[in-house]
């Protein structure tokens, strides 16, 4: 049989192959995950949290995780929630049967997992908000910059942080990182 | 580096998130098929561009997203007050001549040449 070739045109991650870190930051590409952009109005927010199964937030920089899906407070009628691959979140939005927006990004955004003790400060070379835990305590979200590019950024932990960027500058923007990464070691 | 408070993020962020997006508080004309050309540029051409206290919009474009308003100093750069789209204009005292106007590199220097 003449292979077509349609078995080698496998799905790479943009950030495949890529490492970087220092002694006190680890960067990894995040596993794929399910995104969606979901906008909608205020009075459709409680149909729409219980049809994800997860609570929208509605207080500025704050995320709400639930069932294996996060929401992540982007603006005061949109937010970004992220699941695992194949998570159905397109379909559970529909089934709400509420007025909204959902589109499919899961594709258009890869991440970056950044951790360890220099986390704050390896992010902090290119993004200007404050990472304090009092001011960015854990579980806080926010869209912001990150040197010439925007990201999502998400505290997860103490010391753990998820960058979200938009594929095509993820090569940038881990660059930037594993930079920041060596300052921050230093 | 200038921290910009959002009224929608409750929150004062760096200049960087921000962009400028022109001056504030101009409506549209509810005739704008009727008016003349003349009342049509004034509307859509011509701005105040003021020294001083300034109205302008903004947007929270690397944030929120969100348009606000904003009463700025122009002399100083100074944000004197943000507040939500939409709310009147948030009246404040005229400033005007508050900070002294620096016009040449000759005055900011001073003896420190």
């Amino acid at each position: 049989m003449v292979d077509s070739g349609a078995d080698l045109a496998n799905r790479t991650s943009p950030l495949s192959g890529f490492h970087g870190g220092s002694s006190t930051v680890r960067l990894e590409a995040a596993p794929p995950a399910e995104r969606i952009s979901l906008r909608c109005r205020a009075e459709d927010v409680a149909a729409l949290s219980s049809a994800l199964g997860v609570d929208l937030p509605v207080r500025p920089k704050t995320s709400a995780s639930a069932n294996g899906r996060s929401a992540l407070w982007l603006g005061p009628d949109e937010w970004l929630v992220i699941a695992e691959e194949n998570g159905g979140l397109m379909q559970a939005a529909k089934n709400s049967g509420a007025l909204h927006s959902a589109t499919d990004v899961s594709h258009r955004n890869t991440a970056i997992l950044v951790s360890g003790r220099g986390a704050a400060a390896a992010i902090n070379a290119g993004c200007p908000q404050d990472l304090s835990l009092k001011v960015f305590p854990v579980g806080a979200c926010s869209r912001t910059v990150f040197g010439k590019v925007e990201i999502v950024l998400l505290r997860t932990g103490e010391d753990a942080f998820r960058v979200e960027v938009w594929r095509s500058f993820s090569d940038y923007a881990f660059g930037l990182l594993a930079e920041g990464a060596q300052d921050a070691a230093v | 580096m200038l921290l910009i408070h959002c009224p929608y993020c409750e929150e004062d962020r760096s200049e960087l998130e921000f962009r400028w997006a022109g001056e504030a508080h101009i409506a549209r004309p509810e005739n704008i098929a009727a008016i003349s050309d003349e009342e049509f540029a004034e509307y859509f051409f011509l701005r105040n561009n003021e020294k001083g206290l300034t109205y302008e919009r903004w947007r929270h474009i690397h944030g929120c997203g969100r348009f606000f308003n904003a009463a700025r100093d122009t002399v100083s750069d100074r944000f004197l007050t943000t507040y939500k789209a939409g709310m009147p204009k948030q009246l404040l005292p005229e400033t005007g001549a508050s900070e002294k106007t620096v016009e040449t590199y000759e005055a900011t220097e001073g003896d420190a040449r």
